[in-house]
C-alpha cells in the first residue's frame, strides 16, 4: 500500500523531534530512513506506525487518513531492533499471535492460523523450529521470527526499526540480503530505519537521508552517492574531503592560486569544496592542489594517501591505484574530478 | 583431562581475594551454632517419638483443624495479595499520582511493624464494635473473631512480599513487547492477559509462594484478631505455643514437624517450577 | 529557526492513544482500587494505634508509659537489640564476603541455610530453643545443675531473636557484592593493600548503604519479634517482657489504653524505620539496587 506523510510535526515536550516533514512511498517499495541518532527516523517510523501521535501533519494509507486511526486498527507489522518476541510464547505462538487475538468474526479457523504461521517460518527459514522459545534461538533466527509475525497480520506496510541493530557482523550482512529477496518474493511496503549507510544503499530502492528532524535528500542510492544535494548528505554519506577555496572568474583558487578546475556559471566568493577521494587524477609539476604525504596504506584494491595540503592548512585524503608508490614526505599534486561547492549560509 | 580432574576435587575455585577461610568459618560456625542445632533438635525429638506416637499425635482432630486453618487462611491470604499486590504494584510502577512515593514507603509498613502491634490495630478496626467493624455488624458481617479476621491478618503480613517481588520485574518490562502486541492488533486487555501478565508469573509465583509462606507461620497478628476458638480460628502456631503451655512437648513437637515438612515440600515445588521456567522461558524470578 | 509551538498546533495531540497505557477510566479505577485497598489495610491500621492511644488523652498516655513494668520492657528490647544486632551484622559481612567473592562447592545449598529462618514459623524458631533448653532436654538437667538459665530469661530472648533475625544483613549484602564482582578487590590487592586494608578502604565503602539497609531491616525485626520471643520469655513481668510482649499481657488485661500507648512506641519506631529506608533507597538506589526484592 501506498503511504504518504504530510507536514508532519512531532514535539516532545517543546523539543521538536521532527519538523515538517513530508514523504511519499510509493506501494512495494522498500525505502530506507538513514541519519544519526537524533535526526528523528526514529520517530518518523513510529509516527507511520501509530506508536506516536503527530503534534501537527497527516499519514495516509492509500487515501485514507491513518493519522485518527490507532495503531490497533492501522494493520501495520513492526520489527523492533531488539525482537520483542513474546518469551513465553514458543515461535509458532509467537508468529500466530496477530491473528489468534483477531475478534471471532475476523479470525481464521486454528488449522487456518497454523497453516499460515508454518508457511511464514518456512519463508524466513525457520521451518522445524516452531516448537522452540525465543531463548531457545540465536540472535538473528530471534529477528527472523520476529519478522515473520510481523508479516502473519498482511500488513499495509512492514516498518522495521534497526532491524539489523543488535546482530553481529556477519550476521547482519546475511540477513541484509534475506531481507531483500524476502521483500522481493512479497512486494510488502516497506520501510526500514537504520544508521549503516552501507545497508541503506545497498538494500533499499530509495534512501531518505535525515538529520536534526528533517529530511536532507530523497534518492536512489546512486543519487544519493554521486549527487548530494547538502554538505550534510556529502559528509554523512562515504568518505569526503572538504577544502576552503573561491570562486575567481569562473575559476576555483585555494590560497591565492588556481587550482586548474574550472566553475563555470559560478558566483564569485568564497564556497567549500567537496569531493570523493576516488573522484580525482594526479597532476604533474606545480599544478592542481599539492601536498606533502604523511600516511599511506593499503586497503584492499586502493592505496589510500593522507596529504598534508599546506596551502588550505589542513588534510586530504585520496586513492590511488596500488601500483602507484609514494613515499612519505614526497609531495603529490592532483585535481578533483568530480565535486561538488557549497557556500557558507548564516 | 588431568585439568578436569583436579577441578573435580577442588572445594573452591582458586582466587587472589584472602579470607576464604575466616570468612566460611565464621559463616559456618555461626550457621551450626543458632540454626542448624536447634533445628536439628527438632528433628531428633519427632523422630525420638516413633512413627505410630507421631501419627496419632498428627492426625488428632484438633491438630488436623489447626493445620487446615492455618494453611488454608494462608493461602487464601496470599491469593488476595496476588490480586491486589500486582495492581498495586502496576499503579506504583505505571501512573504518577500525589503521594505515590508515601504509598510506595507505606507498602513496607508490615515488614517495619511488630506483629503484635499490627494485631491489635487490626482488631481495633475489624471487631465488631471497631471503626469498620461497627459499619459491617448491621449487615451480619463479623471479620475479628473469625477465620474471615485471619485472613485480614495475614494479607497485612504478606502483602510487601507480594508486591516487592512483582514490581522490580514489572519495571523491567520492555516497552518495545507491549508495543509489539499493539502493532500486532492487540488491544490493551490483550496485551495485558496475553502477554504481560504471563510474562510476570513467575514473580507472582514467588510473591504467592512467600506471602503463604509467611502467612504459615504467623503468629503475632492473629491471635489478637481470631478470636482463638478450637476447631474453628486456632491456627497450627497457637496450638503449638498451647500444648508447650501444658507442657506437651511432643505435641507441640509434632505439630511443628508437620508445618515444617508441608512448608519445606512447598518451597520445593516453587523452586521446581521456577527452575524449569528459567530453563524453558530463559527467565524466573 | 524558529517556530511557534503553541499557535500552529491544531490539536492533533491525544486524539490516538499511546499503544502503551490504558484509557482514563481504568487507569483512575486501578489507582482507586490499590488505594482504597492501602488505606483498609495499611494506613487505617496505624492510624487506629495512635488514635487509641491517645483515647483518654495525652496526660493518660504518659502515664502509661511511666510505668515501671513498661520501662523495664522497653529497657530489655533495647538490650536485645544490641546484642542481636550486632552478631548477625557480623555474621552477615562474613557470609556475604564467602558466598559473593568466592566460588566453592555447596554454594547454592549455604545461601539456602542462611534462608532458612524466613521459611520457619517463629513460633517454630521459639520451640526450637524450647527443646534444646527446655527441662525435659537433654542439656536442660545440666544447665540446671550448673545453675545456668537459658529459658525464661534473657539469654534465651537474645537466642530467639538471632535466630529470627540471622538472614537479615546476609540476605541484602550477598547479591549487591555479588553484582559488584570481585574486580576492585583485585585492584586495591594488586596495589599492594593488604587484606583487611582492602576490605576496610574497598570494599566497605562499596557495600555501606546496602549494609545501613540491612541493619535497619534487622534492628526492626529484633525490636518487633513477637511470636519466638513470647514462647521463651515465661512473661516474666519487669524480667523478661519485651515491649511487644507487654502490648500482649496489657491488651489481654482490657489495659487497651495502655497496650496502645506501648504500640504507639513500635509503630514510632516501624515509621522511623521506613522514613530511613526511604530516604536509602532513594538516595543511593544504585548502592542498594540488588537488595528490592526481598
Amino acid at each position: 500500500m501506498e503511504v504518504r506523510v504530510q507536514n508532519i510535526r512531532k514535539e516532545f515536550s517543546r523539543f521538536p523531534a521532527l519538523n515538517d516533514v513530508s514523504l511519499d512511498i510509493r506501494s512495494g517499495e522498500l525505502i530506507a530512513l538513514l541519519g544519526p541518532s537524533g535526526s528523528g527516523k526514529t520517530t518518523l517510523l513510529r509516527l507511520i506506525a501509530g506508536l506516536e501521535s503527530p503534534t501537527d501533519g497527516t499519514v495516509y494509507f492509500g487515501n485514507e487518513d491513518a493519522s485518527r486511526k490507532t495503531v490497533q486498527q492501522r494493520n501495520i507489522g513492526f520489527v523492533f531492533q531488539h525482537y520483542a518476541l513474546f518469551r513465553h510464547m514458543t515461535v509458532l505462538d509467537n508468529v500466530s499471535f496477530g491473528l489468534t487475538i483477531r475478534p471471532a468474526s475476523r479470525r481464521p479457523a486454528k488449522a487456518e492460523i497454523r497453516k499460515r504461521a508454518l508457511e511464514l517460518l518456512d519463508l524466513v527459514q525457520l521451518t522445524g523450529l516452531e516448537k522452540r522459545y525465543p531463548a531457545q534461538l540465536s540472535g538473528g533466527q530471534r529477528q527472523r521470527v520476529a519478522l515473520a509475525r510481523a508479516m502473519a497480520v498482511e500488513p499495509n506496510v512492514l516498518l522495521l526499526d534497526e532491524p539489523f541493530g543488535a546482530l553481529d557482523a556477519q550476521v547482519r550482512k546475511e540477513l541484509r540480503r534475506w531481507l531483500r529477496e524476502i521483500h522481493d518474493r512479497t512486494g510488502h511496503t516497506t520501510v526500514f530505519v537504520t544508521h549503516d549507510q552501507d545497508e541503506a544503499l545497498e538494500l533499499a530502492d530509495r534512501v531518505v537521508v535525515m538529520s536534526k528532524g528533517k529530511i536532507e535528500q530523497i534518492g536512489t542510492p546512486d543519487e544519493i552517492y554521486d549527487t548530494p544535494n547538502s554538505p550534510f548528505v556529502f559528509g554523512f554519506i562515504g568518505q569526503s574531503n572538504i577544502l576552503p577555496v573561491k570562486v575567481e572568474n569562473g575559476q576555483l583558487v585555494l590560497d591565492g592560486q588556481p587550482i586548474g578546475v574550472s566553475a563555470q556559471g559560478e558566483k564569485d566568493g568564497p564556497a567549500q569544496l567537496y569531493f570523493r577521494p576516488h573522484d580525482i587524477e594526479l597532476l604533474d609539476g606545480a599544478s592542481g592542489i599539492s601536498g606533502t604525504v604523511t600516511v599511506t596504506r593499503r586497503v584492499a584494491g586502493t592505496r589510500h594517501v593522507e596529504l598534508d595540503v599546506s596551502a588550505a592548512k589542513s588534510k586530504v585524503e585520496i586513492e590511488l591505484p596500488p601500483e602507484k608508490v609514494t613515499s612519505d614526505h614526497s609531495r603529490l599534486s592532483f585535481r578533483p574530478t568530480r565535486w561538488k561547492l557549497f557556500r557558507e549560509t548564516a | 583431562m588431568t585439568a578436569r580432574t583436579a577441578s573435580l576435587w577442588q572445594f573452591r575455585q582458586p582466587s587472589v581475594i584472602p579470607g576464604f577461610g575466616l570468612a566460611l568459618g565464621v559463616t559456618l560456625s555461626w550457621l551450626i551454632l543458632i540454626i542448624l542445632i536447634p533445628l536439628s533438635g527438632l528433628a531428633w525429638r519427632s523422630s525420638a517419638l516413633g512413627w505410630s506416637t507421631f501419627w496419632t499425635l498428627a492426625t488428632d482432630t484438633r491438630t488436623v483443624n489447626a493445620l487446615r486453618i492455618s494453611f488454608g487462611t494462608a493461602f487464601l491470604a496470599a491469593l488476595v495479595n496476588v490480586i491486589f499486590g500486582v495492581i498495586l504494584a502496576w499503579v506504583l510502577v505505571r501512573y504518577r499520582f500525589p503521594g505515590k512515593r508515601i504509598i510506595d514507603a507505606m507498602v513496607d509498613l508490615p515488614f517495619a511493624l511488630p506483629t503484635a502491634v499490627a494485631g491489635i490495630a487490626l482488631t481495633a478496626l475489624y471487631a465488631p464494635n471497631g471503626w469498620i467493624g461497627s459499619l459491617l455488624t448491621p449487615f451480619g458481617i463479623k471479620i475479628a473473631f473469625t477465620p474471615i479476621g485471619i485472613v485480614f491478618a495475614l494479607v497485612f503480613v504478606g502483602l510487601p512480599f507480594v508486591v516487592r517481588t512483582v514490581q522490580p520485574i514489572m519495571e523491567e518490562i520492555d516497552k518495545e513487547v507491549e508495543e509489539a502486541a499493539a502493532t500486532l492488533g492487540a488491544n490493551r486487555f490483550q496485551t495485558i492477559r496475553r502477554v504481560l501478565l504471563p510474562g510476570l508469573a513467575p514473580a507472582v509465583l514467588t510473591g504467592f509462594a512467600l506471602a503463604f509462606a509467611r502467612g504459615v507461620g504467623e503468629y503475632g497478628s492473629v491471635i489478637f484478631i481470631a478470636g482463638n476458638l478450637p476447631y474453628v480460628s486456632e491456627i497450627a502456631p497457637l496450638l503449638i505455643v498451647i500444648r508447650l503451655e501444658e507442657f506437651n512437648y511432643p505435641a507441640a513437637t509434632a505439630i511443628a514437624a508437620v508445618m515444617l515438612i508441608i512448608s519445606f515440600a512447598m518451597l520445593l515445588i516453587i523452586n521446581t517450577i521456577q527452575a524449569w521456567s528459567r530453563r524453558r522461558y530463559g527467565y524466573g524470578a | 529557526m524558529a517556530h511557534d509551538a503553541i499557535s500552529s498546533r491544531t490539536g492533533n495531540t491525544e486524539t490516538v492513544r499511546i499503544a502503551t497505557s490504558e484509557s482514563r477510566l481504568a487507569r483512575y479505577g486501578l489507582i482507586g482500587v490499590a488505594l482504597c485497598f492501602v488505606a483498609l489495610f495499611l494506613v487505617l491500621p496505624l492510624a487506629a494505634v495512635f488514635t487509641e492511644a491517645m483515647r483518654n488523652g495525652p496526660g493518660e498516655f504518659a502515664t502509661v508509659l511511666a510505668d515501671p513494668e513498661t520501662f523495664a520492657a522497653i529497657k530489655l528490647t533495647l538490650l536485645v537489640a544490641v546484642i542481636a544486632v550486632p552478631l548477625n551484622l557480623v555474621f552477615g559481612i562474613a557470609a556475604a564476603w564467602a558466598i559473593a567473592k568466592f566460588e566453592f562447592k555447596g554454594k547454592a545449598f549455604l545461601t539456602t541455610l542462611i534462608d532458612l529462618p524466613f521459611s520457619v514459623s517463629p513460633v517454630i524458631s521459639g520451640l526450637v530453643f524450647v527443646l534444646l533448653f527446655g527441662s525435659h532436654s537433654l542439656l536442660g538437667p545440666w544447665l540446671q545443675s550448673h545453675g545456668i538459665q537459658i529459658l525464661f530469661a534473657v539469654p534465651g530472648i537474645v537466642l530467639a531473636t538471632v535466630f529470627v533475625t540471622f538472614p537479615f544483613v546476609a540476605r541484602e549484602l550477598i547479591p549487591l557484592m555479588q553484582e559488584q564482582g570481585t574486580s576492585d578487590e583485585e585492584a586495591a590487592l594488586s596495589l599492594g593493600a593488604s587484606g583487611w586494608q582492602t576490605f576496610w578502604y574497598v570494599t566497605l565503602p562499596n557495600i555501606k548503604w546496602g549494609l545501613l539497609y540491612g541493619v535497619l531491616l534487622c534492628n526492626a525485626r529484633a525490636m518487633g519479634e513477637f511470636g519466638a520471643v513470647s514462647v521463651v520469655s515465661g512473661h516474666i513481668r519487669g524480667l523478661t517482657n519485651t515491649m511487644p510482649l507487654q502490648v500482649e499481657i496489657l491488651y489481654n488485661e482490657y489495659n487497651f489504653v495502655a497496650a496502645f500507648a506501648v504500640a504507639t512506641l513500635l509503630a514510632l519506631l516501624a515509621l522511623v524505620t521506613l522514613v530511613l529506608k526511604s530516604v536509602l533507597e532513594m538516595k543511593y538506589s544504585e548502592q542498594i539496587a540488588a537488595s528490592r526484592r526481598h
